[in-house]
């Protein structure tokens, strides 16, 4: 062989064909350990966010451990009802009303009297005389505006104020469904060990009920300091009265904004300054938002913000304008650029046509480029809209007030929203305050789910219309 | 058929217009000698590119003018100079004067929109608007103030979808999006819109590029109807579309300069059939013939 | 009808002359303004971080040189040392970017390279809804399901507070974010190149790793600098599941590993910090509440960085291919 010719072809370089073969096959196995890896990596996403959910919903519901200031069935058994085939709710009114007034203060009684009344044609724990005293006053309560309690409210007020459950444990979702026994278990192990930690109570007075922390109840009760009565209303409202400050000062202003940059705006150096801007503004963390909103809203515009300058006012500027108006500034770039995606995804043809037929460049923005426009406008912003509902960090520094039971009543209220009941329930120690945080989580995820998915459906709309 | 042979890049703004045209008929201005739109030493530039040099020509009332040209040579961006469309590229700018019934519109205290009324443009691509198709006609209306009643811009819309020769095609469903019809109908949707703010010039910018032959032939005859009532400026890139329907014919050439920049010039602008039979310039016939292009 | 009007040429400069139009000039001024009100937020921004600041540092209790050189921050004892918090943050910030990176750009080379439009569809609305939960959600996720995994891993060892469970969940946070810009960067490379590379006998792996990442490295990297300035100034889930002390520590004393880097712990951030200090009842004018602007100047102008950091790669890479 060596004695042969000693110039190589460049082919004498490359393997045989069987080599070949097999490098190939090395290649292809790499390739597809590559591609497998690539998958269990993405998985980790996948699966990241499917414990996240699970979390939330296995700690929405559970099985508790309650203790009751009086049973249900007791209850029941005194008006002769079948305890095992009736419940609280069967009960009239009166019945309910009856009960009520047997377990309660007077004071107690007047109060949510005055508050609302129980009957339209009777008083239960006022005499008339005071009443109408009362009434006549410079401030009369809620309750002289007539209006009567529902029967329902009533069963609440029973359920609150003489059943008053005290919930002493909780189980997660997958544990109650299949192993509630080691649950009801260790509520008795921690009797055995701990006497002390539960007060007065023994376990034969432990109840073991289904509990959804999750429910409708639960999204119309105010905030309380009671776990077990606890709801988000108060949070809820305040969280729609933020989005529509927000929607109001974002949208016009973010809209008009980009209209100006993408139509009208010359490429001179203040619109340039001004789009570089934009775009830094967008990258800016939401705590800075906040402070902004605490050392400009809240502090320097005080008297705008707390409405003192227009008569009635909150004590501070810690109200919901305030918070508003910074979640405002915080989704304003955001709004910007989108819209600016819409506006600039209008062809060129339509502006054409309309300039070309006499029209001024704001008469051919207005009636051509919009209407084009604005469904890819409404997605970019429902979904600018969509985080600020979630953001929490700007609201603490604006001063979310930490515990809030009235609903707000205007831009002016101090207020509590979704986020910050649930960052405060998540920091508090108990064990029950984490079941609510998760039941309020899934409010929110829900409340935001549904406008992704109003931005999902109107997206597709619009490339459908556009193909 | 013509009297004046001297109608080439260096006409002088003096010469009697065509007389085989519409003009001599149609009034005042005429009788001056002067055309509707004239371009003086008209030069334009996109940043620091020239792409058309020097152009000097007068285009008559009531008359189909063609420009064409080998692609590059700047026909279109001379008819967009002509209503100051081209105002909408931030970089484009015009030296020189164009001239509408006498007036420099690239005089300063010209108001563009009030030019792109008068003379309207159809473009290359149909471009209805996403509107029904009697709110694509109406609108232009509306814009530019439009008095009447809502059963005078019935007639109107009526009235400028029959001089498209489209009425009949779509008077039962004027309520249906533009964007229904098919590329020859929406293309002259395009024309009764433009037709419907009464301009006085027509610019169309190779109308018929995107369409088929018959409809094609819909939109020759539509010109040739239209020319009795505006003044027409087409570009096209078919020679024979040119020899057709237009009076009168400019052709453009382009030419490299050392730069390797390609700048656009008016090689000359005759009577259409003179062009195209007895080309005065050596680049013309190389085009015509098709030794080039 | 083109008679009726115009023809007079005495009367066309007159005609042609401009219209006052100002509703047109109104319209345009107020889309003006609405631009210009960005600018305003950046200037209320710069104004009231800068004048804070500065009342913080012309406070007896502080200087420049303590602040930028110092490592304890105890506001009550007086000290304030910026470094424990630049610690707890990138302590947190590098976890997660252990944690981002290889799955968002598993994620994003998976997508754009292999997955059929089925699976494509099904994945990219996966991590739009990651991208739309609040982080306040991802905090509690921490604390109720992270945290406890850790301790069932690593034993008493992990704190009730530690960086470790906050930076993975952070991680998760940016993963969308990492993938969605490294899809967009690999997608902006030219077909021509993957065909060019098929074309010499590559298999899709090395076509993917050897020729498209590399061209479309610039890009990627803009997107992981997008994501390191989100994971720095991420506020609720540091906030929650990091604990609200400060990790001070002394160079000298504590050990590198065992204290002073060690995941286990607990350890404040910057925008931690400035969290828990605003939530409590806080009053004007104090050192607190100076301090949290001197510290939120600090988180502003590192994330500015960043961010121009990325914008000025992506230039880059845009002038590649244009």
């Amino acid at each position: 062989m060596t004695t042969q010719t000693p110039q190589k072809s460049p082919l004498d370089y490359f393997p045989t064909e069987d080599e070949y073969q097999r490098l190939l096959d090395k290649r292809t196995r790499r390739g597809t350990a590559v591609r497998i890896t690539f998958l269990l990596m993405l998985a980790v996403a996948v699966v990241g966010l499917g414990i996240l959910l699970y979390t939330i919903i296995d700690d929405s519901f559970g099985i508790v451990a309650v203790v009751n200031e009086n049973e249900p069935e007791d209850i029941l058994a005194a008006y002769g009802y079948d305890p095992t085939v009736t419940v609280l709710s069967d009960l009239n009114k009166e019945q309910l009303v009856e009960v009520l007034a047997g377990s309660i203060s007077s004071g107690v009684g007047r109060r949510l009297e005055r508050e609302q009344r129980f009957f339209a044609d009777r008083l239960v724990f006022e005499s008339q005389a005071k009443w109408d005293e009362v009434c006549a006053s410079d401030e009369p309560p809620s309750g002289c505006g007539g209006g009567v309690r529902s029967k329902a409210d009533v069963v609440a007020l029973v359920e609150e104020r003489v059943i008053a459950p005290d919930i002493i444990d909780a189980s997660r979702l997958t544990a109650s469904i299949f192993n509630p026994q080691r649950f009801k278990d260790k509520v008795e192990a921690d009797f055995l060990t701990n006497p002390d930690r539960y007060e007065d109570y023994t376990f034969d007075q432990v109840r073991f009920q289904w509990r959804a922390w999750f429910s409708w109840k639960f999204i119309t009760s105010p905030a309380s300091d009671k776990p077990e009565i606890a709801g988000v209303r108060t949070a809820v409202l305040g969280s729609i009265w933020l989005v529509a400050i927000t929607v109001l000062f974002a949208v016009p202003v973010g809209v008009g904004a980009a209209i100006y940059l993408e139509e009208f705006a010359k490429p001179t150096r203040i619109n340039d300054f001004i789009q570089t801007n934009i775009n830094n503004l967008a990258g800016v963390p939401s705590i800075i938002y906040g402070m902004l909103g605490l050392a400009v809203l809240v502090r320097v515009l005080e008297p705008i913000t707390s409405g003192s300058l227009f008569g009635d006012g909150a004590p501070n500027g810690r109200t919901i304008l305030s918070a508003g108006l910074t979640l405002g500034l915080l989704t304003l770039p955001v709004v910007i650029i989108s819209s600016q995606e819409a506006i600039r995804a209008v062809p060129n043809s339509l502006r054409q046509a309309g300039m070309g037929l006499g029209a001024t460049k704001w008469q051919t923005v207005r009636s051509q480029v919009l209407p084009v426009a604005i469904p890819g406008i409404l997605t970019g912003t429902i979904l600018a809209v969509a985080r600020a509902i979630g953001e929490t960090a700007p609201l603490i520094l604006v001063g979310a007030a930490g515990f809030i039971t009235v609903s707000p009543s205007g831009p002016f209220s101090q207020f509590t929203a979704l986020p910050i009941q649930i960052f405060q329930w998540t920091s508090l120690p108990q064990e029950e305050w984490r079941h609510l945080a998760a039941a309020a989580s899934l409010v929110l995820l829900v409340l935001l789910l549904s406008l992704n998915a109003v931005a999902v459906l109107l997206r597709n709309r619009y490339s459908r219309r556009l193909t | 058929m013509t009297d004046t042979p001297d109608a080439t890049v260096v006409t002088p703004p003096t010469t009697v217009p065509n007389p085989g045209s519409g003009a001599a008929e149609s009034g005042t201005s005429s009788a001056q000698g002067t055309g509707v739109i004239e371009t003086e030493n008209m030069d334009v530039f996109y940043g620091d590119f020239k792409a058309v040099a020097d152009v000097t020509m007068k285009f008559a009332f009531n008359e189909i003018s063609a420009l064409i040209g080998p692609s590059g040579c700047g026909k279109s961006t001379v008819l967009r100079a002509l209503n100051r469309m081209n105002d909408l590229i931030p970089s484009a700018r015009v030296d020189g004067e164009v001239r509408y019934h006498g007036a420099n519109i690239y005089d300063p205290s010209v108001d563009p929109v009030e030019i792109r009324r008068r003379i309207g443009m159809v473009f290359q691509k149909p471009n209805p608007f996403p509107k029904s198709i009697y709110d694509n006609i109406a609108w232009g209306a509306k814009i530019n103030g439009f008095k009447g009643s809502k059963s005078d811009m019935r007639d109107l819309v009526q009235g400028a979808l029959e001089q498209a020769a489209l009425w009949d095609e779509v008077k039962d469903k004027l309520t249906e999006s533009g964007l229904s019809l098919s590329g020859g109908q929406q293309q002259r949707l395009c024309i009764a819109r433009a037709i419907a703010t009464q301009p006085d010039v027509i610019l169309m910018d190779e109308p018929c590029s995107a369409l088929d032959p018959i409809a094609t032939l819909r939109i020759e005859e539509l010109m040739l109807e239209l020319k009795e009532n505006y003044s027409i400026i087409i570009v096209t890139h078919n020679m024979q579309q040119a020899a057709r329907v237009s009076g009168k014919t400019a052709f453009f050439n382009v030419e490299l300069d050392t730069t390797g920049q390609r700048t656009g010039y008016l090689v000359e602008f005759s009577p259409t059939d003179e062009l195209f039979t007895s080309p005065r310039m050596k680049a013309t016939e190389d085009y015509i013939t098709g030794r080039f292009g | 009808m083109s008679t009726e009007r115009g023809v007079h040429d005495a009367d066309m400069a007159r005609q042609l002359a401009r219209k006052p139009r100002r509703f047109e000039r109104l319209i345009v001024g107020s889309l003006f303004i609405a631009g210009a009100i960005s600018i305003a937020i950046t200037i209320g921004i710069l104004w009231e971080l800068g004048s804070e600041s500065l009342l913080f540092f012309l406070d007896d209790d502080v200087t420049l040189g303590k602040f930028f050189f110092s490592t304890e921050w105890s506001p009550q004892a007086g000290s304030f040392g910026i470094w424990p918090l630049i610690l707890g943050t990138m302590l947190i910030t590098v976890i997660a970017l252990l944690v981002a990176i290889p799955v968002g750009l598993s994620a994003a080379i998976y997508l754009s390279e292999y997955a059929s439009p089925r699976v494509r569809n099904f994945l990219k609305p996966v991590l739009e809804i990651l991208v739309g939960i609040p982080t306040v959600v991802f905090g509690f996720f921490a604390l109720t399901f992270m945290t406890p995994l850790l301790r069932s891993i690593f034993g008493s060892q992990v704190g009730f507070f530690n960086v470790l469970s906050a930076g993975i969940v952070v991680g998760l946070l940016i993963v969308p974010l990492v993938s969605s810009l490294a899809e967009d960067a690999m997608a902006a490379v030219p077909d021509s190149l993957r065909q060019a590379s098929y074309g010499l006998g590559a298999s899709r792996l090395e076509t993917s790793l050897r020729v498209v990442v590399p061209a479309a490295l610039s890009g990627i990297a803009a997107g992981v600098v997008v994501a390191m300035s989100r994971a720095v100034g991420e506020t609720m889930v540091v906030t929650l599941a990091s604990g609200a002390s400060p990790r001070n520590f002394s160079l000298a004393d504590d050990s590198l590993f065992g204290y002073i880097l060690s995941p286990f712990e607990g350890a404040q951030t910057m925008t931690g910090y400035i969290a828990i200090t605003a939530s409590g009842d806080i009053s004007y004018d104090t050192i607190d509440y100076n301090s949290i602007f001197a510290i939120g100047l600090t988180l502003f102008v590192i994330t500015l960085g960043l961010n121009s950091l990325s914008r000025r790669i992506v230039k880059r890479f845009r002038q590649e291919y244009e």
